[in-house]
């Protein structure tokens, strides 16, 4: 099949938007930013797209909690085109602000009956926005993003990034489900089950997420939602550490484009 | 339990507030108005002690108030509706103290000389001005404006002879500028200096970068958060508003505070206590600048007593610009364009009083000067703006900064002339009066020149990314501007009056150079020299600013090369920020800064030539080419109409001069914040004034052909030479060795500006081959801090003997000392393979330097003197002492 189209979603405040359009170029994926009013008007248009990416930044200034108001739009307005869309086999990408916004709308995992989630994410256990690079293992094959990767080396930037589950059968069900893909640290085995606390120590886990929880899938593994930022290491010179060693040909973030652009190839 | 409730003060931008409104309507609900507060419990505490809490801990009276108990309100109040009344100011019948009295109590802060001008003019005219006409003249002819005293003519006498000046920046900075341009000829990569918004040079062959540094120190005074906040957002819409609209791309941030540890009961009336200022100015920068999705990747932080009561914020920030947007005019016919937020009370008389001097009443008398912002109304506004510039939908845009819609359209329309309709901009809510409108700085706004046939077009783009745009008024070939309320006339001044009537400030200037005294050595500062590297590296100056850095997004946009924590551990301190502008590109920019309060006291000559040097090898030790390094600088001053301070202030504008031609470093841009001094009564009514030390902040903007040729500071394989390059003088003087000891006297470092050109020249081609594993500036602590930093941040130890160091000092028996601590200037630490040694000398044979010793696996720090060791620690103890003071 022809170039996989890309729609990054943006909407006010969203600010990865570009260099996430470059990554995905990158990758060989043809990405089209629109902003949410231009969906709203015309929410059939998304069908045009193979993959949906919501990407960083502070939609609505995160106002009232992190990723709720475009969330609510999502879910008030484009639920019925979003659930074609999955169903339709395509997939749906949210990164750190992105991922909040999934979480939010319901289309990552199902919302309670009162509207409640399974799952949120939330202040840092350091109580501040941080910025730094952490080690990442995958630790589930469920997710197309990851595909045939084992760690990565990522930067995370954000203030409410602490993935507390509602309880711990949800944990559990998520963890038996391979829908965990994605955990702070260095050690791959998911030496379960999984408790509902950090097992890696801060700064490796730099939001105090437990379980260590870094990303996670839905069901089918087609929609992803994670925090760290993929699209800031594509250009090996974003390694921290570059100046260390000799440069490596792509930074570790590019596989995860090169994956989901991939899966339509 | 008693309830308190925290409010923002009406009017008081409430950005939750503003998105909750649009949310709830989202949901289809309906909301008249939304206010936020914050709600605390408290049990036990007598009506005194509640109130001490909710002013020194709870709110901050310049923009909240406090409600105990039960919310007095049963609806939001949206201010009440306005009707209209032309005010006329009585000026022609007034006597000098009158006219005195009236620029005081107006909050114009207007000379006698200038309001006298304005009193002729009007008497010549037969009429009393408006209030909003006299508003305009204060606002176009305050400091903040027309910077009127650097500008202004100057009769300077100082230890460099006696100089008059009919415009002291033209006759230093700007000509060093023009100058080095002549130089280089056609070679010249210099676009657009002191005219726009911010500077622009030559990035590549498609895009230019353009560079401004602003300060906002009294708002951060009053109000930390939104001081800081108002200022990078303020600095973000310099770029913007520079040519067609350059995009923000990185932002610097350095701060001045008087130390966190200051006793409570030190802190006079009228003043924040340090530790809430810092708390308050960093939540500021990073909640504006983070939201704005422009990565933070360059700043630093000096601590001086002197700085309590008057802190210093300098929020800077680098813009990317197709070349052939590079430049702008508005047209006769033209719509004026006002886009972004609305217009409300905030910042009413910011210009002014950003020029008037801080009292322990600015608190009350200025409240309406300090603001909030409005982070993602300017992302929306910035979005818009590139895309509208890009279908080429408007032929001019500006900020609205100090000074509002007064600044923006009187200088946009200088040379044509303008006709403005005040009631049609935008409120945020009932009440405005027309002045208030003029001359309101509430931020977000950017006004734009757009042509009636581009209108359309331009006003759909706004409305389909929700950003409201609205027509006040029309550029007219009139060389007037004229304001109208409805059908009223408000205004009506001629242009040249407005940019050409203002009397020239004369001033006078002395300079008295300090006597030079030698070091008061004391025998506890020769006493362990290892004690003393702790203790620098433990100084609030040195010590690791990590809990400040990692709180900015310093990768957003993807274009991250050298950040400003490098190392083995990602936490080193890197000498300057290396960013990618153009992701497909392997072409960079390098950000930096030099800057050095301590050295004020002994010859602000040097003081600021140090801190061009400072800024320029910060650059160079990462990668930058010193040919095509450009400069800003900022001063920030105490009160100049005292002849000694205006004179340290000259002779720092003469070495800026004398180091910029001699380096071929042009600046580019600049800006003056005068009158930083803060007065206070003390408890028996003795009135005191603290003046800051002269502060000038060089920053410097560097370019770098392939960032993968960059280097950083953190030592990377044992076994690899060290190498000393510059040589050492006898310059402690100032140091924080001097300062850790409690050392009066001393030697102020000096530069050698024909022999850094050279060292600068000779280490950057040593860089570009590849032969430089690592390198480090030596600067606040001198050689032995400089290679402690390489070691912890690279994870890898060090021994050198400083016997071998190049020096030129008179043998005393403190040579030691003397080679460790001091902090001249154009120095650098070099890690460089054994095999690669020859070729380094070979590029350096013009330059001193010395092998003085290797990387090692050991984690410690040895530092001899011939055989006998001076220094000798465990680097995890030094890292420690570097981490704790501000690990908070």
């Amino acid at each position: 099949m022809a170039q996989p189209r890309v729609l990054i979603l943006r909407a006010p405040g969203a600010n990865c938007d570009l260099e996430t359009e470059y990554a995905i170029a990158c990758a060989g994926g043809l990405a089209e930013r629109w902003h949410v009013n231009r969906l709203l008007e015309a929410p059939r248009r998304l069908a045009d797209y193979q993959i949906l990416c919501i990407p960083g930044g502070f939609s609505y200034g995160d106002d009232v909690a992190a990723g709720r108001i475009l969330g609510n739009q999502l879910r008030h307005h484009l639920a019925e085109c979003l659930q074609e869309f999955k169903a339709a086999g395509k997939l749906i990408l949210g990164i750190c602000n992105g991922f909040q916004i999934l979480l939010k709308s319901g289309v990552l995992l199902p919302l309670a009956d009162d509207l409640t989630g399974p799952a949120t994410l939330a202040w840092n256990a350091s109580g501040k926005f941080e910025d730094r690079w952490v080690p990442l293992v995958v630790s589930s094959s469920k997710s197309v993003f990851f595909a045939g990767i084992e760690s990565m080396y990522l930067p995370v930037a954000h203030a409410e990034g602490k993935f507390v589950p509602r309880d711990e059968p949800l944990l559990r069900s998520l963890e038996t489900n391979g829908q965990i893909v994605l955990r702070y640290g260095t050690n791959a085995a998911l030496n379960g089950p999984l408790p509902m606390a950090p097992t890696v120590a801060y700064p490796e886990n730099p939001n105090g997420s437990l379980a260590d929880v870094a990303g996670i899938c839905d069901s089918s593994g087609r929609v992803c939602g994670l925090m760290p930022h993929p699209e800031r290491h594509i250009d090996p010179t974003q390694h921290p550490h570059w100046t260390r060693a000799s440069l490596p040909a792509a930074g570790d973030g590019l596989r995860v484009f090169q994956n989901a652009v991939g899966y339509f190839r | 339990w008693r309830a308190v409730h925290v409010l923002l003060k009406p009017g008081v931008t409430d950005p939750v507030a503003q998105s909750t409104t649009a949310a709830i309507a989202d949901m289809g609900l309906e909301a008249e108005a939304v206010r936020t507060l914050r709600k605390v419990w408290f049990a036990g505490l007598d009506d005194a002690a509640l109130a001490t809490l909710c002013t020194k801990l709870l709110a901050n009276d310049a923009i909240e108030q406090v409600i105990v108990g039960p919310l007095p309100f049963a609806r939001l109040e949206l201010g009440s509706p306005y009707e209209f009344r032309l005010v006329t100011v009585p000026l022609r019948s007034l006597d000098d103290d009158g006219l005195a009295r009236l620029s005081r109590e107006g909050q114009l802060y207007l000379s006698l000389t200038e309001m006298q001008t304005i009193q002729a003019h009007f008497r010549q005219l037969d009429r009393d001005p408006t209030d909003a006409e006299l508003e305009t003249v204060a606002q176009t002819w305050s400091e903040h404006c027309s910077h009127k005293t650097l500008a202004g003519r100057i009769a300077y006498r100082g230890p460099d002879g006696a100089r008059e000046f009919r415009n002291m920046l033209k006759e230093t900075i700007f000509a060093a500028t023009g100058e080095i341009r002549k130089t280089l000829g056609d070679d010249d990569w210099c676009v657009s200096v002191f005219a726009d918004n911010a500077g622009i040079i030559r990035f590549d062959d498609d895009y230019n970068v353009v560079f401004k540094v602003e300060t906002h120190n009294h708002p951060s005074a009053l109000e930390p958060y939104g001081g800081a906040n108002t200022g990078i957002g303020g600095v973000i819409r310099d770029p913007l508003g520079t040519g067609m609209g350059a995009k923000p791309i990185a932002n610097t941030d350095v701060f001045c505070f008087a130390p966190p540890d200051t006793p409570p009961e030190e802190v006079p009336a009228g003043a924040l206590h340090p530790r809430r200022v810092i708390k308050g100015v960093v939540s500021g920068v990073r909640d504006y600048g983070n939201r704005m999705g422009i990565p933070t990747v360059n700043g630093a932080i000096y601590f001086d007593p002197r700085y309590l009561g008057n802190p210093l914020v300098f929020c800077g920030n680098v813009g990317l610009i197709p070349r052939s947007q590079s430049f702008k005019e508005a047209r006769a016919g033209d719509y004026i364009v006002a886009i972004g937020g609305r217009t409300g009370r905030d910042g009413i008389h910011g210009a002014t009083f950003s020029s008037a001097e801080l009292t322990h009443h600015s608190e009350s008398l200025s409240g309406g000067a300090v603001q909030i912002g409005n982070a993602i109304t300017e992302k929306m506004l910035l979005d818009v703006v590139l895309a509208a510039r890009d279908r080429g939908l408007y032929h001019a845009i500006t900020d609205c900064g100090a000074g509002g819609f007064s600044s923006a359209v009187g200088e946009m329309g200088e040379t044509i002339g303008a006709e403005v309709w005040l009631d049609r901009a935008p409120v945020k809510y009932k009440g405005l009066s027309y002045t208030e409108i003029w001359i309101s700085e509430a931020q977000e706004r950017m006004v734009l020149s757009v042509g009636p046939d581009q209108w359309q077009a331009f006003s759909d783009l706004c409305q389909s990314e929700g950003v409201e745009a609205t027509i006040i008024g029309k550029f007219v070939p009139t060389g007037r501007l004229k304001l109208k309320y409805g059908d009223h006339e408000v205004a009506d001044l001629t242009m040249e009056f407005l940019h050409g009537g203002r009397p020239p400030v004369v001033r006078e200037a002395v300079y008295d150079l300090p006597a030079e005294r030698a070091l008061e050595w004391n025998a506890a500062a020769t006493a362990d020299f290892t004690e003393t590297v702790t203790k620098i590296l433990g100084s609030w100056n040195v010590a690791s600013k990590h809990w400040v850095i990692r709180q900015y997004d310093h990768e957003v946009q993807g274009g991250s090369v050298i950040k400003p924590l490098v190392g083995v551990n990602n936490d080193g301190p890197s000498d300057a920020a290396v960013v990618r502008p153009v992701l497909a590109s392997r072409r960079g920019i390098a950000i930096a800064c030099g800057m050095n309060p301590c050295y004020a006291d002994f010859d602000t000559y040097h003081m600021a030539a140090s801190a061009i040097d400072e800024a320029m090898r910060n650059c160079v030790a990462v990668g930058a080419d010193p040919a095509r390094i450009a400069i800003l600088d900022n001063f920030c001053w105490g009160n100049t109409e005292r002849p000694q301070t205006l004179g340290s202030l000259v002779r720092a504008a003469i070495a800026c001069y004398d180091v910029a031609v001699a380096l071929g470093t042009p600046f580019i841009s600049g800006k003056d914040s005068l009158n930083n001094e803060f007065r206070y009564e003390d408890a028996d009514g003795r009135s005191h004034t603290i003046a800051i030390p002269a502060s000038l902040l060089i920053s410097a903007l560097g370019q770098v052909d392939d960032v993968a040729r960059c280097v950083t500071m953190d030592l990377k394989q044992p076994g690899n030479l060290i190498y000393l390059v510059g040589a050492t003088y006898d310059e402690l003087g100032g140091s924080h060795f001097a300062r850790v000891h409690g050392l009066g006297g001393g030697r102020v470092p000096k530069v050698d500006p024909q022999r850094a050109k050279v060292t600068f020249a000779a280490m950057h081609a040593a860089i570009a081959a590849g032969l430089v594993r690592a390198c480090h500036d030596l600067s606040e602590g001198g050689l032995a801090v400089a290679l402690a930093e390489m070691a912890f941040a690279g994870g890898w130890g060090a021994t050198i003997d400083v016997a071998k160091a190049p020096q030129s000092i008179d043998a005393n028996q403190a040579a030691e000392a003397v080679l460790l601590f001091s902090e001249s200037n154009t120095r650098f630490l070099c890690e460089v393979p054994a095999e690669s040694a020859s070729a380094f000398e070979h590029l350096l044979a013009g330059v001193a330097h010395a092998r003085v010793g290797q990387v090692t696996d050991a984690s410690r720090l040895e530092i001899l003197s011939g055989e006998r060791p001076v220094v000798s620690a465990e680097l995890s103890a030094l890292k420690a002492s570097w981490l704790a003071p501000l690990d908070w």
